[in-house]
C-alpha cells in the first residue's frame, strides 16, 4: 500500500468525507481496483465506519473490487445504440476479446463492460476504448477495432 | 486578470466583439463529443496549421466550439459570421476550404450537406431543415461561443443578466420573473421552477437555515446528452443560471453533481468555475456587490438512481445513493438537512435569458395560459435529443407545443434506408413507447404524461419498423433491475420479475396469461415503491402493451418476432440474389456460411450463432431475416 499516493489524494479533498465517492474514484483510477486494506485505511484516516467505504465501494459501476485489465472497453448500452444494434457489438467484442462481459483478459490487458448511455447517442452505437470515442461502429467494425487494438498493443 | 464590476463587464464584452470583428472569419469546429469520436481535434490542429502555414493567422480564428448539434454529420466546421456550413470532414479537407473559400472565397459544394430531396448543396447552416424550425433558448450560444474563453461568452452579453439584477434589481424580482415565466424544470418532472424557489425561500424563513442551490448534471437516461451538451458547450450559462437562482433564494453555497462519466463537460466546468473566480464573478462580493456565491462540483459514480433527488443528495454527502420517502420535500430539507432548490442544467440555463427577456416574453413561447397558473401549459422551448432510427440525429431545441412529427419529419428528415416509423420512445426508463398515430399530439409536459410517456429530460429515441417493441420492453426492465437500488421490495422484485416474463416470451417461451402477469406487478409497482424509478419502472411495459398489443401476441401465440430482432425466433438463410462475393463467408464468426467464389452462399444453421454480421457486411440485399 502506497500511503504517500493516498495521502496526496486525501489532501486534495481536505481529508472531508462528504468527497469520499470522488476520494474512492481517485483510488480507483490509480489503482484499477479499491484493494480492501486501502478501503481499511481510508475509514480509519476519515473517520467513517468501514461499512460506509465498502457500501460506496459496492453500490456505484465505477468501483470494482478486483484488479481491472489495463485496458477498459466500455461498449454503450444506451437506447439510442441497443436500437442500432449495441448488444451485438458486445457479443463481438466479447467473441474477439474470449471473455465475457464484466470479465478481465487472463493477461490483465483488457476489460470488457456493458455501460449505461455515455451520451453520445448522435454516433450510436458508440464504444469507448480508454476514454477515446469511437462512433457508428457496427458489429463487424467493432471486432475488427480490437484485433487492431491487440495487435498494436502486443508490438 | 481584471476583476469585473458592474462599470466594466459592458466594456469587456465590447473589448472581445471588437477583437472578433477583426478577424475576416472565425471558424468554428464543433469538438462535443459525437465530433471528438469522430477525430474533431486532430481536424482542429490540422485547420490551424494550414492557416499558420499560409501566415493568416491575423484574418482567420480558428475556434474549437461545444456541440453543434448536428452530431450525425460530424465532424462539422461552421464559417463565421456567414454562416457556411461544412460536414463529415477529413484532414484533407482542411487546405482545401483553406485555399479555395477563405483564400479564393468560393465555398466548397462538395463538403456541404446536401437537401434529402434535391441532393443540392446547402450554403448556410440556418437554411438546413435540421437548424431552421429550431428556437434556441437554452442552446442560444452553441457553436457561438469557446466553452474554455469566459470572454467569449462576454461577448455574448454572458452574466450581464446578473449584472442587472445584482446592480438594479432584487432578489424578488428575479423570483417573479421566474414565476411570471412558469418555466418548468427540465429534468422529467416539470415542477414548476418558480414554486420551487418561492417554498424554499418560505422553509428559509421557517427554519432559519442557510439555503443551498445544487445543479443535477446527472443526466441519468439512456438515450439523452442534451445537458452533458449544454455544460460542453457553454458551460457559464448555467453558473449564471445559478448564480441568479441564489441570488433569488439568497444561497452562498451551490454544487453541480455531475456524472464521472462525462469527462470533457467535467473538465470544461471546472474551468469555467476557475475562471468565474478569477474575474470575481464566483466569491465573495460577486462583481462588487454584496452578494456573495460559490460553486462546488460533485462527481456521480455511475448509478442511475441518483438523478432522484433524494438519492442524489445522499450521493452529495458521500454516501450510497438511495431514496429516501418524501414526506419532507427538498425544499425545506435536503442537502444536509438545509432547505435545497434542485434544478437540472437545461433549467438552470434558461434562467439568464428569462431574466434578461423577462418572464412574460417566455411564457409566450409554448403551449397552454400559464399567466394565472404554471401548470397550465408548457412555456419556452425544450432541447431533445434526437437520435436512433432517423436520417438526423443530434441535438435540438424546438418550442413546446410542436409536433412529433414535425420533430421527426422536418427537423430529424425523417427515417432512413426507406424504412417505416414505428414508435418514438420518449421520457427514458420511466417514459414510453408512442406509436404514429401520435405523431400529430403537442409535445409538451402534459399531452406526453396523457398518452402514457411523459417528457423526461429530452431522450427522443426514434424506432423504425425493425424494431421489437417488446425487446424494447425488455430492455428497458434489464436497465432498471440493474439500476434500482434495491432498498424497497416493489421495485426490486417487481423489476426482477418483470424482466424474466418478458425474457420468456422474447425467447419463444411466452404462455397465456403472461400479460395479465406484466399488467398486475406493474400495478403493484407503480403504487409500492418507494421512489419514482420504481413507480414509474413499470411505463415501457405498459406503454408498449398499451400501443403494441398485437406484437406480445405473435410472441406468444405464434412464437413470432415482426420486428425480427429476438435472437431464438429468427433464421438467416441467403437468398438468389448472393453473388458469391464470399465477404460473410469471411467475416462470420462461427464459419457456418459455406459456398464457392460467384456461386450462391449457404448458412449452416446448426452453426449460426445469428450475430447478424452476414446481414450487415452484404450489399445485395442477399441475407433474408425471417
Amino acid at each position: 500500500m502506497d500511503v504517500a499516493k493516498i495521502d496526496t489524494i486525501l489532501r486534495k479533498y481536505n481529508g472531508d468525507s462528504d468527497f469520499l465517492i470522488e476520494i474512492l474514484q481517485d483510488v480507483q483510477a490509480e489503482w484499477r481496483y479499491l484493494p480492501v486494506d486501502l478501503m481499511r485505511h481510508l475509514a480509519d484516516e476519515l473517520g467513517v465506519p468501514l461499512a460506509r467505504v465498502s457500501h460506496i465501494a459496492t453500490f456505484y459501476k465505477a468501483f470494482s473490487l478486483e484488479p481491472r485489465g489495463e485496458h477498459e472497453i466500455q461498449v454503450c448500452m444506451g437506447t439510442a445504440c441497443h436500437v442500432k444494434g449495441a448488444s451485438r457489438v458486445l457479443d463481438a467484442m466479447s467473441r474477439e476479446l474470449g471473455i465475457g462481459e464484466g470479465q478481465t483478459t487472463a493477461d490483465k490487458q483488457y476489460t470488457l463492460e456493458a455501460v449505461r448511455c455515455v451520451g453520445a447517442c448522435g454516433v450510436a452505437p458508440v464504444v469507448v476504448i480508454d476514454d477515446e470515442y469511437h462512433g457508428d461502429l457496427m458489429p463487424d467494425a467493432s471486432a475488427k477495432l480490437i484485433a487492431r487494438h491487440m495487435k498494436e498493443g502486443a508490438k | 486578470m481584471t476583476q469585473i464590476n458592474f462599470s466594466n463587464l459592458g466594456a469587456a464584452a465590447t473589448a472581445e466583439q471588437k477583437r472578433l470583428a477583426g478577424y475576416k472569419a472565425m471558424l468554428m469546429v464543433c469538438t462535443g463529443t459525437g465530433c471528438v469520436s469522430a477525430k474533431a481535434f486532430s481536424l482542429l490542429d490540422n485547420l490551424k496549421e494550414e492557416i499558420s502555414k499560409r501566415d493568416l493567422d491575423k484574418d482567420f480564428l480558428v475556434v474549437g466550439t461545444g456541440c453543434n448539434g448536428f452530431c450525425g454529420q460530424g465532424p462539422i466546421l461552421v464559417v463565421q459570421p456567414e454562416g457556411v456550413f461544412y460536414q463529415r470532414l477529413k484532414k484533407t479537407d482542411m487546405a482545401r476550404i483553406v485555399e479555395e473559400h477563405l483564400i479564393g472565397g468560393k465555398p466548397v459544394e462538395d463538403l456541404m450537406h446536401r437537401d434529402l430531396s434535391s441532393n443540392k448543396p446547402i450554403h448556410k447552416m440556418d437554411d438546413i431543415p435540421f437548424f431552421s424550425k429550431q428556437k434556441l433558448i437554452a442552446l442560444r450560444n452553441k457553436g457561438l461561443v469557446d466553452p474554455e474563453n469566459i470572454d467569449s461568452y462576454f461577448a455574448r452579453n454572458g452574466y450581464m443578466a446578473l449584472k442587472e439584477a445584482l446592480e438594479k434589481g432584487s432578489p424578488k424580482s428575479v423570483l417573479d420573473e421566474v414565476k411570471t415565466s412558469a418555466l418548468r424544470g427540465r429534468g422529467g418532472g416539470g415542477f414548476p421552477a418558480g414554486v420551487k424557489w418561492a417554498s424554499c425561500m418560505a422553509a428559509v424563513e421557517k427554519t432559519g437555515k442557510e439555503p443551498v442551490v445544487v445543479c443535477n448534471a446527472d443526466e441519468g437516461d439512456p438515450g439523452a446528452f442534451m445537458d452533458r451538451s449544454i455544460i460542453e458547450t457553454d458551460p457559464h450559462t448555467v453558473l449564471e443560471g445559478m448564480c441568479l437562482g441564489a441570488y433569488a433564494i439568497g444561497a452562498k453555497e451551490g454544487f453541480v453533481y455531475i456524472r464521472k462519466e462525462y469527462p470533457l463537460a467535467v473538465t470544461r466546468l471546472e474551468k469555467a468555475i476557475s475562471q468565474a473566480r478569477d474575474r470575481g464573478l464566483l466569491g465573495d462580493g460577486i462583481m462588487g456587490s454584496d452578494f456573495s456565491f460559490d460553486i462546488i462540483i460533485h462527481r456521480g459514480a455511475g448509478a442511475f438512481v441518483c438523478g432522484e433527488s433524494t438519492a442524489l443528495m445522499a450521493s452529495m454527502e458521500g454516501r450510497a445513493g438511495e431514496p429516501s420517502p418524501k414526506y419532507i420535500h427538498n425544499v425545506e430539507s435536503g442537502y444536509k438537512d438545509r432547505p435545497t432548490v434542485l434544478n437540472n442544467v437545461e433549467t438552470w440555463a434558461n434562467i439568464p435569458v428569462i431574466v434578461d427577456k423577462g418572464g412574460k416574453w417566455f411564457a409566450a413561447i409554448g403551449t397552454g395560459d400559464v399567466s394565472k397558473d404554471p401548470w397550465g401549459g408548457s412555456s419556452g422551448t425544450k432541447v431533445f435529443s434526437l437520435v436512433g432510427n432517423i436520417n438526423n440525429t443530434g441535438l435540438v431545441e424546438v418550442p413546446m407545443g410542436i409536433t412529433m412529427r414535425e420533430i421527426i419529419f422536418d427537423v430529424g428528415g425523417g427515417i432512413p434506408d426507406g424504412r417505416e416509423f414505428k414508435a418514438v420512445q420518449t421520457g427514458g426508463p420511466s417514459g414510453g413507447c408512442l406509436p404514429a398515430s401520435l405523431l400529430d399530439e403537442p409535445v409538451d409536459f402534459d399531452t406526453l404524461t396523457r398518452a402514457g410517456s411523459m417528457m423526461g429530460s429530452g431522450g427522443m429515441i426514434v424506432m423504425d419498423d425493425h424494431t421489437c417493441m417488446v425487446d424494447v420492453a425488455k430492455y428497458f426492465m434489464e436497465f432498471l433491475k440493474d439500476e434500482s437500488c434495491g432498498k424497497c421490495n416493489p421495485c426490486r422484485e417487481g423489476t426482477v420479475t418483470l424482466y424474466g416474463i418478458l425474457d420468456r416470451i422474447t425467447s419463444g417461451k411466452g404462455v397465456k396469461g403472461d400479460i395479465d402477469e406484466l399488467e398486475r406487478i406493474s400495478r403493484v409497482m407503480e403504487a409500492g415503491s418507494l421512489c419514482q424509478l420504481g413507480a414509474t419502472a413499470c411505463n415501457p411495459v405498459l406503454s408498449t402493451l398499451r400501443y403494441f398489443r398485437e406484437e406480445y401476441d405473435a410472441h406468444i401465440d405464434e412464437k413470432r418476432c415482426p420486428g425480427k430482432v429476438c435472437k431464438d425466433l429468427i433464421t438467416f438463410t441467403i437468398n438468389d440474389e448472393c453473388n458469391g462475393c464470399m465477404v460473410c463467408a469471411k467475416r462470420c464468426p462461427t464459419n457456418a456460411i459455406s459456398g464457392e467464389k460467384k456461386a450462391k452462399h449457404t448458412i449452416d444453421q446448426k452453426e449460426c450463432i445469428k450475430c447478424g454480421i452476414c446481414n450487415d457486411v452484404c450489399k445485395y440485399d442477399a441475407v433474408n431475416v425471417e
